[in-house]
């Protein structure tokens, strides 16, 4: 019972002092706000508008065509034409274009023969994202209208694109940026809420009375669960309104899964509370966990095109669980049960930080 | 038999940081219902040994006992029985009075329908009443301190532990607040308080005389004139300057302070007449002056008990 009161006296006052704190305030509506629309509109790996030039030695009505058909695939957008291979170079040394065109004075008669290609894309190859668009150029049809069609080979291969039909990266982008957004903010916001009370001063009152470990860890983590939950409604609101992200499977499973991931966050922000003794370190620890969760978690880039390496470190975040099981609700519509040992990694994970930061926090100044 | 009955004791406590020595070998006994005082410099482990005291800190060696319970041991349990004021102002100065009050009561566990209560009756023996909902972090010097012992005080703790509790306050708030000291101690607290400033060490009952860790001298204020090893004579001179200048080069004399347009001399115990001694020193250099010799104050005390034991180590 007298735990009971001890535990809602830390929540309410945690309340009271967050809303007085502004800039906290903002932070749980800014950062999700802000990251969302950013993200959401930057970061786009299905790749248009590139600039590009061409060189057109042929001059030919084919040729014509060919420079009219690559600009009208929306890829390239033809900033200039130029008048040798040279200066095509040179515009791509000094960082103008990503790719050239350069069509050669013999483009009709290599059309027809099709013994050599008939055209060379010089390309900034440095990206691989535009060294893949330049291949998907490559494979750009083009024949004279006269021209015998080629036998009609089937493709060996067919795309067939499952859930996002149209190609559009916020659909992916969108249900990480939840995992993103979250451990930013909950790692932080618990870190640093006991770090200040330790830089003020606080703690040394609050650990002279008798208040027990556990309750002061349990009435600082119930109100940024709540605030973690805030920010989920309002990332899922804002994708729904703003990029058309649907959401396939169970409300209630996306609300489930991310409950354990905030929890597992919140851990993780209590130890690095431990370990921190000024606001400024627990931020600089929580950006050196932050980094490597945005990075190598999935959200940026394919899981399986990694090093085993870097996805046995991946396993070991909380981000890496979270962002499958949250696409896979989201995006696949997929049951939260079919999941299970994601979400028991979580629980893992969990269990681990918190019982390391109880056991690290002692009463005591030494 | 009227046994006096002891709320604190300590034996061979010692703390070190590393190599450093904080607190060497302090013994205690405070009674209960007293005032008692650690009086020291800056670094002379105060600080340290109350956060002993009250289990913040497990000693490097020694033990001590806080109303018969071991306070490496028991320091949980004991926590509900003492009141800790920090040193610097550590409760929310983004709370109102009134809700720091209110979270110290329910963090003490204050059964509900006596909080209210409480909080109210504190807010008027400590005159906050009017700044119930006054941000604590915009109050005065003086009445953030008086905010900070209404919260060490909420729970009725048998022993207060303060740690230089003015520091930041002027001296009527001082004067309002050793008042409030008194009346606890009055009602049975124990009341264990570190300061630096003289005055304050001589209302103690008793209190102990810290350096470099350890304990010089303890006693109450009179105990600790009686045993000083030294005798204090005050100079009135025409021109002080001239007379401490004359009076430095005398060899028996152990210290000189200069207090306004007055001198004080201490002198070992070992010279039989000191005020002849002095005369004589002055009328030697035609120095015209006042000698009187008078009772050492704190001051004297602790000057005198320090030196002796750089003299014993050197």
């Amino acid at each position: 019972m007298n735990s009971l009161i001890r535990v809602l006296a830390v929540m309410r006052k945690e309340f009271l002092q967050m809303s007085r704190d502004r800039l906290t305030f903002g932070m749980i509506v800014g950062i999700p706000l802000i990251q969302l629309l950013l993200f959401g509109y930057a970061i786009n790996t299905d790749v248009r508008n590139l600039s590009g030039a061409y060189v057109d030695e042929a001059d030919t009505h084919l040729s014509r065509q060919l420079v009219a058909d690559i600009t009208a695939s929306q890829v390239l957008v033809m900033k200039q034409r130029v008048a040798s291979v040279t200066e095509l170079q040179q515009l791509l040394d000094r960082g103008e274009i990503s790719i050239g065109v350069a069509v050669p004075i013999d483009f009709d008669r290599r059309v027809i023969a099709r013994e050599r290609p008939a055209v060379q894309l010089l390309v900034d190859g440095a990206d691989p994202i535009i060294l893949g668009v330049a291949q998907q150029l490559a494979a750009l049809p083009l024949r004279f209208d006269s021209q015998e069609a080629q036998p009609d080979r089937a493709p060996l291969m067919e795309v067939r694109n499952f859930y996002n039909p149209e190609r559009r990266s916020a659909v992916n982008i969108v249900p990480g940026l939840i995992g993103v957004i979250l451990t930013m903010t909950m790692v932080l916001f618990t870190a640093v809420a006991i770090v200040r009370e330790k830089e003020r001063g606080n703690l040394e009152l609050l650990i002279n009375t008798p208040i027990k470990t556990p309750e002061l860890m349990l009435g600082k983590i119930f109100p940024y669960i709540l605030i973690g939950l805030i920010q989920l409604a309002l990332i899922l609101t804002l994708g729904w309104y703003f990029f058309e992200v649907p959401i396939r499977g169970s409300l209630l499973h996306v609300l489930a899964a991310a409950m354990v991931f905030i929890a597992a966050n919140l851990s993780l922000g209590l130890l690095v509370s431990t370990v921190a003794s000024t606001q400024f370190q627990a931020m600089q620890m929580t950006f050196f966990f932050f980094l490597p969760s945005i990075l190598i978690s999935g959200f940026m880039f394919p899981f399986d095109g990694m090093p085993i390496v870097a996805q046995n470190i991946a396993e070991a975040l909380p981000l890496t669980h979270f962002n499958r099981l949250v696409r896979g609700i989201i995006l696949r519509g997929a049951e939260i049960q079919t999941m299970l040992d994601e979400l028991l990694a979580l629980v893992i994970f969990m269990v681990v930080t918190l019982t390391l930061a109880i056991l690290r926090f002692k009463k005591r100044l030494d | 038999m009227n046994q006096k009955q002891i709320a604190i004791t300590a034996s061979g406590l010692t703390m070190k940081f590393g190599s450093l020595v904080a607190v060497d070998n302090v013994d205690l006994e405070i009674e209960k219902g007293t005032i008692y005082g650690f009086l020291g410099p800056n670094g002379s482990g105060k600080s340290t040994t109350i956060r002993m005291l009250c289990g913040l800190l497990t000693p490097s060696a020694g033990s001590a006992t806080v109303m018969g319970m071991d306070t490496r041991k028991e320091s949980e349990s004991l926590k509900q029985r003492i009141g800790y004021m920090t040193q610097r102002f550590s409760l929310y100065e983004d709370l109102s009075v009134g809700e720091n009050l209110k979270f110290i009561s329910e963090i003490y566990a204050v059964p509900r329908r006596q909080r209210r209560k409480r909080v109210e009756e504190l807010l008027d023996v400590f005159s906050l009443s009017d700044r119930v909902k006054q941000r604590s972090g915009t109050l005065s010097g003086g009445q953030k301190q008086r905010l900070a012992l209404a919260c060490a005080t909420l729970h009725k703790p048998e022993i207060l532990f303060l740690d230089e509790p003015t520091s930041a306050v002027d001296p009527q708030n001082r004067r309002d607040f050793w008042e409030a000291l008194f009346e606890l101690a009055e009602q049975g607290t124990t009341i264990l308080v570190s300061t630096h400033y003289m005055d304050e060490a001589a209302r103690c009952h008793s209190l102990a005389i810290l350096d470099e860790g350890a304990k010089v001298a303890d006693g109450s204020p009179r105990e600790l004139g009686e045993s000083i090893t030294a005798h204090v004579v005050e100079i009135e001179a025409e021109d002080p300057n001239s007379a401490r200048l004359c009076l430095l080069k005398e060899d028996s004399i152990s210290s000189i302070t200069q207090l306004g347009i007055k001198l004080r001399v201490m002198l070992p115990k070992s010279v039989d007449d000191p005020l002849a001694l002095v005369d004589a020193k002055l009328e030697q250099a035609e120095l015209k002056a006042k000698t009187e010799q008078v009772f050492p104050d704190l001051e004297d005390i602790f000057v005198a008990v320090t030196q002796k034991r750089r003299e014993d180590e050197s």
